[in-house]
């Protein structure tokens, strides 16, 4: 990642590092409610945002933490909050206020097991209403996968920018292992101080001006604030999509995963290469905008693609939508809190790779 | 701020409101608002307070959903739109972000005492810096005139059309006095809009709040009965004769706080680093130590390691010590612990890697070394070895011999070795030497160095570098 400086790197949670790497984005205010696993963020965020000049509120709920993030980044400051499954359930309405008034805001899950109450086990079942959208409207969120300690803070920091940059809520989704899992991390500098925001209202003379707001009673008001969004999306989608290949170039089957899954993946690709399978990883680090072309543009050399979710089936369709019909496309995914081992994946790659070329 | 006061011809439009509003669609002169509603009232207390205290671009005004939605179209100050109910947690986020600015968050009886119920009472009782003008019709304007949580007992409305039945629907909930329970609000008070009277007493409480907010004191809330000649199916006089008859006696029109005299503790926002400290601040500034890489036995070059044992025996931190050894010499290193209800079933295990490349997987499935510090993780793990790895096992505890007949089966009698050394929770260091000791994937100098690390009380260090060593040399003994 870009922002890594080289630093001797510390051996740290994901969940924390996530934390810091806020901090080091500038962001100003953390607003969260407990749950597992998440909660070791707003721990970190507790101990860590006061003593960096921040803010941190144990918000009433999930509805609360993310209408005060609203109101955060309507002052123009960073500000961001942390949940799980069913508190991202909650929090909908307000991620959809916030892409209306278009506020930027970074909003981590680390995603457990459902559907209800479910369990804590990793999961990435929160794909369709995260990726998706899970709020009213004609919006679409950015949304970064990351599969390392490193990548919690580095995308972190890229959520920020990303956020900023096109004034929309920002997603950073991984899973409890990802979250729980130590791993050398190289902190970067702090970015330099941020400018103000013209178009928030920061309480003062020049700013007095300004409105936050995502009513438009008119319908062809409405309709061209939606026109708006809809080209700042394609912006989006020309501009941020990240991915991540292993051993592609001369791969005839693909297999795709991301997060916790896509790590799986690699120790069953690199077993499989020792069992002389052409096979290759593509892992998404962006989920949205998805890269769809990077995907199409590979299929075009290859026999058939099998995607790897911790669901029932989620991202799989983004897969089937990227390639159109030109390979066929498989699934395998666990559920539960159920993540397959290297030689499960293995083995699913072996007997897709018995049925042979297209 | 001007020192003498200013006088303004009778009638003037206060500053704080726009001269027009272009905002609005059609009629760009006139508010929204029904003929003998109270919000524009209300609007006209609030923005003289504005004007008067000389807060026009410190402050922020919250509008709510309901009829009030659009009190951003008449006010010049800066404007946020919230969702239904939701206000206060917006002004929070204001308030808290902007430590100078004025909240008001504004807000009617569906919007405050309904959907948005938690987010008022909550932030009433943090004591957030912020006004809160809670307008009581007693109904849903905004949407066609339903039932609200402050409708009367026998009052028609659409959703009550044989009138609220307090056995089905509840009665009519006194926000002020709830609000009053608490510690933290400085001044709670209801006025009215029922006649002149009783407008030039609810001016007073207007300013008095806006006035606590400008002194930076706490938080206010005026509740203000008002009418809605539209709702209720009156004419406007009709209308404030029965705020006057009927609202009134249910809510009493009292001043049930006012800390406003009193000092109070507040919570201030720290001061933030400067730059260059802020890495310390975080505790993330950079202190690892390199250290020369061991050369292990290829067998043991890129180690998948899983650690158990009962918990209390230092299970996750022998784990922890083995990845920030593999670290600090360079390899890529992954620890997983074993979390949520696993963890407080008394036993403990984790999942190490230690490799030349970039790690796949965290989850250690095929482990290459088992540490067990006790007989039931030696039946829980064995079975997953790969044939040829390594069971390193803690032979105080585990007196059973293991099932596999294909594992490199190492002992070191780690608790007792510990319990020489002064205390037997060393025993976990005491395996961590060992495996350096035997396997020499990590060298001597590079285990004491990662106690720095790992071990926060400096008076346990002495005895954890005697356990690691003692381990070191009962592993390389082992070996042979």
């Amino acid at each position: 990642m870009s922002s890594s400086l080289k630093r001797p790197p510390l051996l740290i949670k994901g969940n924390e590092a996530i934390i810091k790497g806020a901090i080091l984005a500038g962001c100003k205010t953390f607003f969260g409610y407990p749950i597992t696993p998440a909660s070791e963020i707003a721990e970190a965020a507790a101990r860590d945002f006061p003593a960096a000049g921040g803010t941190f509120i144990q918000a009433e709920s999930e509805t609360a933490s993310i209408n005060m993030v609203y109101g955060a980044a309507s002052a123009g400051v960073r500000t961001m909050t942390a949940s799980s499954g069913p508190g991202i359930s909650l929090m909908q309405e307000g991620v959809s206020y916030l892409a209306g008034s278009e506020l930027p805001a970074v909003i981590v899950s680390i995603v457990r097991g459902g559907p209800g109450l479910g369990n804590i086990g990793p999961e990435q079942s929160d794909y369709n209403q995260i990726v998706r959208i899970g709020g009213h409207g004609n919006y679409r969120n950015p949304v970064l996968a990351p599969a390392t300690g490193q990548e919690m803070c580095d995308l972190t920091i890229r959520a920020f920018e990303i956020a900023d940059r096109y004034r929309t809520p920002v997603y950073l989704m991984a899973d409890g292992f990802t979250g729980q899992m130590m791993e050398p991390v190289s902190f970067p500098d702090p970015v330099p101080p941020l400018p103000e925001k013209e178009w928030a209202v920061r309480a003062d003379a020049e700013s007095r001006e300004n409105l936050i707001s995502s009513i438009f009673l008119e319908h062809d008001q409405l309709e061209e604030h939606n026109r708006k969004l809809q080209r700042k999306y394609k912006e989006i989608a020309a501009n941020e999509v990240m991915v991540d290949d292993f051993l592609v170039e001369d791969a005839t089957i693909l297999v795709v995963g991301y997060g916790i899954m896509s790590r799986v993946l690699r120790s069953a690709v690199r077993a499989a290469r020792e069992d002389g399978l052409k096979v290759g990883l593509v892992r998404p680090i962006s989920l949205w905008p998805f890269p769809s072309d990077h995907l199409e543009a590979l299929a075009e050399k290859i026999d058939r693609i099998i995607t790897f979710e911790l669901s029932n089936g989620q991202m799989v369709e983004d897969v089937r939508l990227s390639v159109h019909d030109s390979v066929p496309v498989h699934f395998y995914g666990r559920m539960g809190g159920n993540v397959p081992s290297a030689e499960e994946c293995l083995e699913v790659i072996r007997r897709y790779a018995a049925e042979g070329g297209k | 701020m001007s020192s003498a006061p200013v006088y303004k011809p009778f009638l003037q439009r206060a500053d704080s409101f726009y001269d027009t509003f272009q905002r609005k669609s059609g009629n760009k002169e006139v508010t929204h608002y029904c003929p003998g509603c109270g919000h524009g009232e209300l609007h006209k207390m609030m923005a003289e307070a504005i004007d008067d205290l000389d807060i026009r671009d410190r402050t922020v005004l919250i509008s709510p959903v309901g009829c009030s939605v659009f009190a951003y179209y008449y006010f010049d100050v800066g404007n946020v739109q919230a969702a239904h109910g939701r206000a206060p947690a917006v002004g929070t986020g204001v308030q808290r972000s902007r430590p100078h600015s004025i909240v008001i968050s504004y807000q009617g009886d569906g919007d405050l005492a309904a959907i948005g119920l938690n987010e008022i009472l909550q932030a009433a009782n943090r004591g957030e810096k912020m006004v809160v003008f809670f307008v009581n019709n007693a109904i849903y304007g905004m949407t066609g005139g339903q039932m609200a949580p402050t409708t009367l007992p026998g009052m028609r409305t659409t959703t009550t059309p044989l009138g609220r039945d307090p056995r089905l629907a509840g009665n009519p909930m006194r926000m002020c006095e709830l609000v009053a329970q608490l510690e933290a609000p400085i001044f709670v008070a209801r006025g009215s809009l029922a006649s002149p009277k009783e407008m030039k007493r609810t001016r007073k409480l207007v300013r008095k709040a806006m006035e606590m907010q400008v002194e930076g004191k706490g938080f206010c809330f005026v509740e203000v009965l008002s009418a809605c000649p539209t709702g209720w199916g009156m004419t406007p006089v009709d209308a404030q004769q029965w705020i006057e008859d009927k609202l009134t006696p249910h809510f009493p029109l009292e001043i049930f706080v006012d800390k406003t005299d009193q000092e109070r503790l507040e919570y201030v926002t720290p001061e933030s680093p400067p730059r260059e400290k802020l890495h310390e601040v975080l505790g993330i500034e950079a202190d690892t130590k390199t250290m020369p890489a061991a050369n292990p036995d290829p067998a043991h070059a890129n180690p998948r390691i899983k650690v158990a044992g009962f918990g209390g025996q230092g299970v996750l931190l022998l784990g922890l010590g083995l990845a920030q050894c593999g670290m600090m010499e360079g390899r890529k290193v992954a620890w997983l612990p074993s979390y949520g209800p696993e963890m407080r079933g008394g036993t403990a295990h984790c999942h190490v890697n230690i490799s030349e490349d970039e790690i796949g997987s965290p989850l250690v499935s095929r482990p290459t070394v088992l540490v067990a510090m006790n007989q039931p993780s030696m039946e829980k793990f064995e079975g997953e070895l790969v044939p040829g790895a390594l069971l390193l096992l803690n032979d105080s505890m585990v007196p059973g011999q293991p099932s596999r007949d294909d594992v490199d089966v190492v002992r070191v009698r780690a608790t007792e070795m510990a319990e020489d050394l002064g205390n037997v929770r060393a025993a976990n260091m005491v395996m961590l030497g060992a495996f350096a000791g035997y396997t020499g994937a990590l060298n001597l100098e590079t285990c004491l160095a990662s106690l720095d690390t790992l071990i926060k009380r400096t008076a346990l260090i002495d005895l954890n570098r005697k356990a690691i060593t003692a381990g070191f040399e009962a592993g390389r003994k082992a070996r042979g």
